[in-house]
């Protein structure tokens, strides 16, 4: 609690109002509230079913796949960045192909922000779907299978609605892990204003320039987040 | 509609292996202790787990059959199955839980609720159709879980122990529902149970397994006058015993052998009940044919009477009154008379049932 508390009294609170209408916070807010949102549809699209791959399936080398998985978790962003641009980038093994053929081009796009948070931010979500899916029973998805539901229907049907509370809380926890995500941004998509700079790179530029500018910038992330991460908590996870 | 099946499923240290017959519109109950393999045997038929040898048809359709590599995936049987603990959806309405079948093969959304209102109407729960599972009491729940499984008209119907989860006075009138429903379904019905009585009262026809074996098949009459195992003779609650019979006489051990009323030869089962053993303190006047010395091992509550577990030359549960007892001070370590009226023990010969295998080895109690 003391780093808040410490933002909260050196904040230039006389200079705030103006200070956050300059047309620089709001565009970083605003990419980052976005690409954070994006990054975790596309982490929820890749990660639940995963996540019930994972879970509910046996072939072998799925303890790999399941470490594999959490590697981002323990490797530095910054890592994950360079590796991300290793694939993606114009000379790497993906990008070279993708910039070829269709002469489009990740890394240091707004596109590449949402990939190099999805990267960081999927294990949040697939660790909590796999956890909430071993909790569910199995054995509903075999009533509904003798009810003549395929394994698509059962799970969209029977399982997902289950997992319900798991999926928003992994869904959340990505969201915020996205929101957060500096390393791998900054290496795979750079630090352009309106197009890859998201807030906590902004707060990071604006700490070399002006101090006063990058704890504004701070506050507002806090506050927002904050004030999503509380909502949400109550609207979803409250209930379960 | 019928059921033509052998299964054998094989499991680490057990194996199920029994034949399984059942015509249109009978229902016929899978008894046997916990563990026999009954509940593979319903997963097995429900396409939940695979055969590994056999085979399982339906209605002439050939479902299951390792050797060609047939396997037809549960959603496509059309075999309805009621489970233990029910497994209702909790997120989805008494009603939409009747209603997911249907709209799984694909009846539109209309019918299929208005059909879903119509069974549960019929299994006296209309005006709970809009409840939660959790909200419903056992005995609700049952009756939505076979409403749901009757749903989708499936060609068989699978109930595992389907009153197990319901206290006593909710069980009977359950079991009585049950009945009537299951005389109205037109298919094939099999009934997994450990509760004799349930077998007894809701099936045709009983098959009983054990250690994944058919050990005895037939209707209930049959099943309690003549067991073959000692779990049925316990069941049935009768004394069980095999020996070697020449006429009337029948050699239970070596120095022991009992008299009955019906002249047999060869290996054959000796079945009495409790209550037609009498003790004495004395050895009684007359010349009772069967009469020996037995030592009282053990005294509990039996109804009315008190049972009396008795070894000797074999061990043998006797009833007597509460008051003959303490006139007799029957007693843990208490040697006592034992007198087996002939005319109460009956004989028959030990030929394997007749479908599925014999007994497993001697069954001398």
């Amino acid at each position: 609690m003391l780093p808040l508390a410490g933002l909260l009294i050196r904040a230039p609170w006389t200079s705030l109002p103006q200070r956050l209408t300059e047309p620089g916070v709001l565009a970083a807010l605003r990419l980052s509230l976005l690409t954070a949102s994006l990054a975790t549809v596309a982490c929820l699209l890749l990660g639940v079913p995963l996540a019930w791959v994972l879970a509910r399936t046996r072939f072998p080398g799925r303890r790999l796949v399941r470490a594999l998985v959490t590697v981002p978790l323990v490797l530095p962003p910054v890592v994950g960045g360079v590796a991300l641009l290793l694939v993606f980038g114009r000379r790497g093994l993906v990008g070279g192909w993708l910039d070829a053929t269709f002469g489009f081009s990740l890394p240091f796009s707004t596109a590449g922000v949402v990939v190099a948070e999805a990267f960081v931010a999927m294990p949040f979500l697939v660790i909590s779907v796999e956890g909430a899916l071993r909790g569910a029973d199995a054995r509903f998805e075999e009533a509904a299978a003798t009810l003549g539901a395929s394994r698509w229907t059962a799970f969209r049907r029977v399982t997902l609605p289950l997992i319900g509370p798991g999926v928003a809380a992994g869904a959340v926890l990505c969201w915020a892990r996205a929101l957060g995500e500096f390393g791998a941004t900054i290496t795979f998509a750079g630090n352009f204003p309106g197009r890859t700079q998201t807030m906590p790179l902004a707060v990071y530029l604006a700490l070399e320039q002006d101090l006063d500018a990058a704890i504004v910038l701070s506050l507002v992330l806090l506050v927002v987040s904050v004030a999503i991460l509380a909502g949400l908590r109550d609207r979803w996870l409250g209930v379960s | 509609m019928s059921l033509d099946a052998h299964l054998i499923v094989r499991r680490p240290g057990f194996t199920l292996d029994a034949v399984l017959r059942a015509a249109a519109g009978e229902v016929v109950g899978l008894l046997g202790p916990n563990g026999a393999g009954k509940t593979t045997a319903l997963r097995a038929l429900a396409g939940l787990a695979a055969l590994d040898g056999g085979h399982l048809d339906l209605d002439g359709e050939r479902l299951d059959d390792p050797a060609t590599g047939r396997f037809v995936a549960p959603e496509h049987r059309h075999i309805g199955v009621v489970f233990q603990d029910y497994l209702l959806f909790p997120h989805l309405s008494a009603l939409e839980n009747v209603a997911f079948g249907p709209r799984c093969r694909g009846v539109p959304r209309a019918r299929a609720r208005s059909e879903a209102a119509a069974l549960l109407d019929r299994v006296g729960l209309a005006e709970h159709a809009g409840k939660r599972p959790r909200q419903l009491s056992g005995g609700q729940a049952q009756r939505v879980a076979l409403a749901r499984a009757l749903a989708t008209g499936p060609r068989l119907l699978l109930l595992d122990e389907p009153l197990a989860a319901l206290d006593a006075r909710t069980r009977l009138d359950t079991r009585a529902q049950l009945r009537g429903h299951l005389a109205g379904h037109a298919g094939p019905t099999v009934l997994v149970t450990h509760d004799p009585l349930d077998a007894m009262m809701l099936a045709d026809r009983l098959i009983i397994l054990e250690h994944g074996r058919v050990v005895q098949t037939g209707d209930a009459a049959t099943i309690t006058s003549r067991p073959r195992t000692d779990y049925v003779a316990r069941l049935v609650g009768l004394n069980l015993y095999r020996g070697r019979a020449d006429g009337e006489l029948v050699r239970i051990t070596d120095d022991f052998a009992l008299t009955t009323a019906t002249p047999q030869h060869g290996d054959v089962f000796v079945a009495f009940p409790p209550t037609a053993v009498a003790l004495y303190a004395a050895r009684p006047d007359g010349s009772p044919r069967n009469i020996w010395r037995a030592r009282v091992a053990a005294v509990s509550r039996h109804g009315d009477a008190l049972r009396i577990e008795l070894t000797g030359p074999v061990t043998v549960a006797a009833d007597v009154t509460p008051a003959a007892a303490v006139q007799l001070a029957l007693e843990p370590g208490r040697e006592v008379w034992a007198v087996l009226k002939a005319t109460e023990a009956t004989s028959y010969p030990a030929e394997p049932a007749p479908e599925g295998r014999p007994p497993q080895g001697p069954t001398g109690q």
